[in-house]
């Protein structure tokens, strides 16, 4: 089941449609309502290696649909500490829980003042209400 | 910037709330709730597609059937009027220009079905080998076209069995419409040839049947997962029919446009095959991809029905049997999959 359309204030945004939520020095990272509306139901997510580096506004992994294949991309840099294996195995968790259970990584942040550049629900709602 | 043509259904699609996209000069919708529940419902239950973009080309004379018979590979004489036959439209080269179904409606009248990309190119081939006494048209504005298809199908429509590949004139609460039992699924159905002025009719008559719409996204995982070739992806004026798998549309005994060079690929053995295998790693092949063991995947998904990627693609004549392994590169990433048996899906029953 889809989820309705959302923009939680709690979490920062990218201009690419990922979402990060800040905890301290760590952050978890995923995918906006709007990225997997677009995309439709996910059916595979391309994980990166976890302790591998993951690098601001670049592409860390894919998620795919039935039609289309999408680069993940990094709204802020650091180390993976954990790839969400239910994402893994069942893909389509992102749909139906974006910025819950469908969450992508969990990094430990190299340098947290990049959050600073990263933007907020209201501020992505109005880049949404742009496009 | 080329303006998309519109098939008489858009505003249905629209109220519907399809997703819309180009396709081969139309505006064509690519999924309504979502590829992966229209694919199940078509193999369950009963789906429709509007596949009112395919062209449709009337040829006619006392010469019609000899013109046919020497451009197109298979045997055009096997088929009596109310009969269908799939066949394909060769060059000198023995190369595939299109792929279509070919419907005798009087013994001096056919109708060719034909893909919406091919429907001028496809003209055109005919109308510069045209006989006197045969006359080409295209007639593909004045018809919609719509697939009901899904082993529910002729019951939910109402109509009576039918074998494959015959049609007649028929009619869906009360609008009038040519009842063909052919279509791209695998699945068991119907493709309603209907005057454009009536397509909005037809549309609702179906839907009220319980027919789910299904768009252009199901329908390619749908002819995938049975292996039916996608012109312009798995077969093209470039690839011929014996190294497509073709060979059983091929009357090689009759002569037609390119049968020699047929004739030599099929005593010499093909080079390589058109191969259908399963991803044993998890990834997803996309046409275009680069196999190891051959040239590059034609058409890949993720299969709806078995939940894992599948794929078509050329490959090493030694490489295309059953359980050869492949070796896929999914951008930059070498993944591992398995020749199998076409059709890569086929129901327990």
């Amino acid at each position: 089941m889809a989820a309705a359309e959302t923009y939680p204030d709690d979490l920062k945004y990218h201009p690419e449609h990922d979402w990060a939520r800040i905890d301290g020095d760590e952050a978890t990272l995923g995918i906006t309502w709007f990225a997997q509306d677009a995309l439709g139901e996910l059916v595979h997510f391309e994980p990166p290696e976890e302790s591998s580096q993951v690098t601001k506004d670049s592409s860390y992994g894919e998620v795919e649909s039935v039609k289309a294949v999408s680069e993940v991309i990094a709204p802020v840099s650091g180390e993976v500490v954990e790839v969400n294996r239910k994402v893994v195995d069942e893909p389509e968790t992102v749909n139906e829980a974006p910025y819950g259970e469908g969450w992508l990584v969990r990094i430990r942040l190299t340098d947290p003042s990049e959050v600073d550049s990263l933007l907020d629900a209201e501020a992505y709602k109005q880049l949404l209400a742009g496009q | 910037m080329q303006t998309l043509q519109r098939t008489p259904l858009h505003a249905r699609h629209v109220e519907l709330g399809a997703r819309l996209v180009p396709f081969a000069g139309w505006e064509m919708p690519v999924q309504y709730d979502g590829v992966i529940g229209e694919h199940r419902a078509v193999r369950t239950d009963c789906g429709v597609f509007d596949v009112s973009h395919m062209g449709e080309l009337e040829v006619e004379g006392p010469r019609a059937g000899e013109l046919l018979q020497g451009l197109l590979s298979n045997d055009l004489d096997r088929i009596g009027v109310g009969e269908a036959q799939y066949t394909l439209l060769t060059n000198e080269r023995g190369g595939i220009v299109d792929d279509l179904i070919v419907y005798k409606l009087e013994p001096r009248r056919f109708l060719l079905i034909v893909n919406a990309s091919n429907t001028r190119p496809d003209y055109e081939w005919l109308k510069e080998r045209e006989l006197r006494g045969s006359d080409v048209r295209d007639v593909s504005d004045e018809y919609a076209l719509l697939a009901v298809q899904g082993p529910r199908s002729i019951e939910r429509l109402g109509l009576p069995d039918a074998k494959p590949f015959t049609f007649a004139e028929g009619e869906l609460d009360g609008v009038e419409c040519m009842v063909n039992r052919t279509g791209y699924t695998g699945e068991r159905g119907v493709e309603l040839l209907v005057e454009t002025d009536d397509a909005v009719r037809l549309w609702d008559a179906v839907l009220e049947r319980g027919a789910k719409p299904c768009g252009l996204g199901a329908r390619d995982t749908l002819r995938l997962e049975v292996c039916y070739p996608l012109h312009g992806n798995d077969i093209t004026p470039e690839t011929d029919a014996i190294s497509a798998g073709l060979g059983w549309v091929c009357a090689l005994d009759k002569g037609f446009a390119g049968v020699d060079e047929l004739r030599r690929v099929k005593d010499e053995g093909p080079r390589r095959r058109l191969a259908a295998f399963v991803m044993v790693d998890k990834a997803i092949p996309r046409a275009g991809m680069a196999i190891a063991e051959g040239d590059e995947v034609t058409s890949g998904s993720l299969s709806p029905m078995l939940d894992v990627g599948i794929g078509m693609g050329y490959v090493a004549a030694a490489a295309a049997v059953p359980d050869s392994e492949l070796t896929i590169d999914v951008r930059g990433r070498a993944r591992r999959a398995r020749v199998v048996k076409k059709p890569i899906y086929k129901r327990d029953d």
